[in-house]
């Protein structure tokens, strides 16, 4: 199966990345260690604010909402996933 | 305010002890990850004997209250909900400082039975602190509802420490948590944490630092942690030991609850 | 025992120690050091946690809910709607029989003044004064907090209050402020006092200063009573009396989201100018939900908010209700000390759309929000009694038949009352988590002009457009 490395933040929803690399510096970056995000941990998108931002993270069996900045910061390796999903982010319409 | 406080808790301390002598004293501090329950573990012990202010210095509450087991007068202190002891926030910082320099007889460590990895990652923590640590499996009835089984004898042996599974919601168990600290504070169960063995790269420099600095490390302090943040570039342990060592001086080395509070 | 001489050993050595290791190394380390500790977790987990099938994930049905983009916003809405409407009308039948319970034992305490001969103003001070904000305090206070704590409690034991802070931290983001500042400012719907030390939960020092400065904004239990009469004796009074309470809990909405607006305008500003800096690493657990304890909670929230901030609340009510009959009571040249100041702040108040009377029940009123229409009606009826609180037409008679207030003068008290300055315990409170006179400096002068610009150029754009 391929895998492609991608930021965290742009891990759409309802997919599972593997933490690659923390880019985050400083005390941003053992915040984030904190949290469990070590190379080879598992995080899956939840959802997203009604706003589009912070996003909802299932990391290590809690749900954390992390802001975009910091999720640019994470790079995860996912499978990839099919084409027609934005990689933004499952921007799903209003009322299905 | 801190002083203020100091004073307080130094008179209430004496005016405990005074009618209460024929009860041995014994101070617990209560950690665990946020969410977990640990305040329902608080009030559910304590009931309505218990009375908060702030960490001396620290806009931080504090909360503390009493509870009494086969004749054994507990002091039992909240700590701040953490997920980790590295010092990054001042919660964390607050936490750490009173496990590792106020020194409780014992430490309850509230887990959530239905995320116990990221649980496990304080318990471990806190257990290369000190090996004086009973955890609280909480939140078995959530547990049970999501189907999540955990084999409670198992995980005791795995981390040398008891293990109490509780729901302090129903105030199921809590006799045997209780049960549980004072035999860990009695010494009448000896608790032999297993540590985490760190990569071979680490564990040599953890060797070399450990040997260096553990005839300068103050009696009751583990060397191998001091190490450990020394290596984590944890620049605030160096700034706790030694403020911990100004206010030692003046006193004679009474490492109990007093000093801890006189930490700023 | 550790030697006194190898203090400076130890700290050298650590030091030393410290400073050896290269920093590349450091991060590096840190990381493998995190990482170890959490790949023992993970075995042991492992080891020790087995699953029995599959479960249906609730809490993410839930949150498909109460966090979509569609249904998120709208839910917490009606929910906030709902609080206040059950604050608004469950209030309104315990605080009559407060009111007549109390105002009961005003006659008998009259009665025993009398029979025991006292002096007037004995009576008046004490009873008049005194006892009488005492009475409205609590009567009008003591209902809605009654309702409003343990129903904020609920929320706070389901775990809803997390998902507020999610579905609004852009909002707060973009004002350069932390998400966690909206639960910050729904405990400040109970007591500004008390949201301001709920600010703690925002670990980062500048994101924490927004929220307590900017907390006044939100209407406290003290100040709600007077949002909720006037509404309901101005805006309710439009329509049919059956749909009085939704009209004027409509209007108290609209207050609401107005407070809430200026707090975000206000959040930005300050990250502009005094509070300039980066946003700090946000993090919010989303737990699970989880039924609440309605025992512990009714305990809690009566023990601990209640009755907490009932009392503090009383404790400022005598003395102000004292020195306010007083100053309505002593007079010079035939005019009270009270209608003297009133005079002298009359212009000023006429721009913001009030009056003197107005203003000095404001200023009576720092101790406590609470007691600001009491003054004032202490004040207008000037022979220093006070009306029962009951009876929304012998109010309407004192506000508009004889003292002239139209639908502007009372926007013009509910927008001042709103935003102006926080009551006496809440800037005590700033002053101790801040331990800087600066900033409570800061947060009694800042709400209280944006109370002043406000008023103002509602009043002047009024006037101008002819509506009033």
């Amino acid at each position: 199966m391929n895998t492609k490395t991608l930021a965290l933040a742009q891990l759409p929803v309802g997919h599972t990345g593997r933490i690659d690399t923390l880019l985050a510096r400083g005390m941003t970056r053992r915040r984030l260690l904190d949290l469990g995000l070590i190379p080879g941990a598992e995080v899956k998108t939840i959802r997203r604010s009604p706003a589009g931002d912070p996003t909802a993270y299932l990391i290590r069996g809690t749900v954390i909402a992390l802001r975009e900045e910091v999720a640019r910061q994470v790079l995860v390796h996912t499978k990839i996933y099919s084409s027609k999903e934005d990689s933004n982010g499952s921007v799903k319409p209003c009322m299905q | 305010m801190a002083l203020l406080n100091l004073a307080c808790s130094k008179k209430s301390c004496r005016n405990r002890s005074v009618p209460q002598n024929q009860f041995l004293r014994l101070t617990v501090a209560l950690a665990g990850n946020p969410n977990t329950g640990k305040s329902t573990v608080f009030n559910a012990l304590t009931g309505l004997s218990q009375h908060t202010g702030n960490w001396p210095g620290k806009t931080v509450q504090r909360a503390e209250g009493n509870f009494y087991h086969r004749n054994k007068h507990f002091t039992l202190v909240d700590l701040p909900g953490t997920y980790s002891l590295f010092a990054n926030s001042v919660d964390e910082q607050v936490a750490r400082d009173y496990i590792c320099f106020a020194r409780p007889d014992v430490t309850v460590v509230v887990t959530d039975a239905t995320c116990l990895e990221r649980n496990l990652n304080l318990v471990l923590q806190v257990m290369e602190i000190t090996p004086k640590v009973v955890v609280c499996l909480n939140l078995m009835d959530e547990a049970e509802r999501k189907k999540i089984c955990v084999d409670v004898e198992l995980l005791s042996s795995e981390l040398g420490v008891p293990v109490v599974a509780t729901a302090a919601r129903s105030g199921r168990c809590l006799d045997k948590l209780m049960d549980a600290i004072d035999d860990v504070a009695s010494g009448r169960i000896k608790t032999s944490p297993r540590l985490v063995a760190y990569d071979s790269e680490i564990e040599q420099l953890v060797q070399k630092i450990e040997l260096k600095i553990s005839p300068l490390v103050p009696e009751g302090l583990n060397p191998r942690w001091v190490a450990l943040r020394l290596l984590d570039g944890d620049r605030s342990i160096i700034d706790s030991l030694q403020r911990y060592l100004r206010e030692g001086k003046n006193s004679s080395f009474h490492w109990g609850e007093e000093r801890a509070l006189c930490i700023r | 025992m550790y030697q006194v001489s190898s203090h400076g050993s130890l700290n050298n050595a650590l030091d030393e120690i410290y400073g050896s290791l290269p920093p590349e190394e450091k991060n590096a380390l840190r990381d493998r050091i995190a990482g170890g500790i959490y790949s023992s977790a993970e075995r042991i987990a492992g080891k020790v946690v087995s699953r029995k099938g599959k479960q249906i994930n609730w809490d993410q049905k839930i949150d498909d809910v109460l966090t979509s983009r569609c249904l998120g916003i709208p839910v917490m809405l009606l929910l906030l709607g709902v609080v206040l409407w059950l604050t608004v009308t469950g209030a309104n039948y315990p605080s009559q029989i407060l009111a007549s319970g109390l105002f009961r034992i005003e006659d008998i305490l009259t009665g025993l003044f009398v029979q025991a001969g006292a002096p007037a103003w004995l009576h008046g001070l004490l009873v008049e004064g005194a006892y009488l904000s005492l009475a409205w305090v609590v009567s009008v206070m003591l209902p809605p907090m009654a309702i409003f704590f343990p129903l904020f409690t609920i929320m706070e034991d389901l775990g809803y209050l997390p998902r507020v802070a999610f579905n609004l931290d852009k909002f707060f983001r973009r004002a350069g402020a932390h998400g966690k500042q909206s639960l910050t400012m729904s405990m400040g719907f109970g007591c500004n006092a008390a949201g301001v030390i709920s600010c703690r939960i925002i670990e980062s020092p500048r994101e924490r200063l927004i929220a307590v400065l900017t907390n006044s904004f939100i209407p406290c239990n003290g100040r709600f009573p007077t949002l909720i009469i006037l509404s309901t004796l101005f805006m309710g009074g439009t329509v049919a009396a059956s749909f009085r309470s939704a009209a004027a809990s409509l209007v108290v909405v609209g207050l609401v989201l107005t407070g809430i607006t200026v707090t975000l305008l206000v959040s930005r500003l300050l990250t502009k100018t005094l509070l300039r800096g980066e946003p700090s690493f946000f993090i919010l657990e989303l737990p699970p939900y989880r039924k609440p304890q309605v025992g512990r909670i009714i305990i809690r929230s009566v023990l601990d908010r209640t009755l907490f901030v009932l009392g503090r609340a009383v404790v400022v009510a005598v003395p102000a209700g004292a020195l306010t009959w007083i100053l309505a009571n002593t007079f010079i040249n035939d005019l009270s000390l009270l209608s003297h100041a009133a005079g002298f702040l009359d212009s000023f108040g006429r721009l913001l759309g009030m009056d003197g009377f107005i203003l000095m029940a404001f200023i009576l009123g720092l101790p406590a929000n609470e007691i600001v229409l009491p003054i004032l009606l202490m004040s207008y009826v000037s022979a220093g009694t006070m009306v029962e609180p009951e009876s929304l037409a012998a109010l309407h008679n004192i506000l508009v038949v004889q003292n002239g207030w139209t639908w502007l003068t009372a926007l013009s008290v509910m927008l001042f009352s709103l935003l102006h300055y926080p009551c006496g315990t809440t800037l005590l409170t700033i002053f101790k988590e801040t331990r800087s006179l600066k900033w409570t400096l800061i947060a009694l002068l800042m709400p209280l002009s944006v109370a002043l610009l406000v008023t103002f150029t509602l009043t002047q754009a009024a006037r101008l457009l002819g509506l009033a």
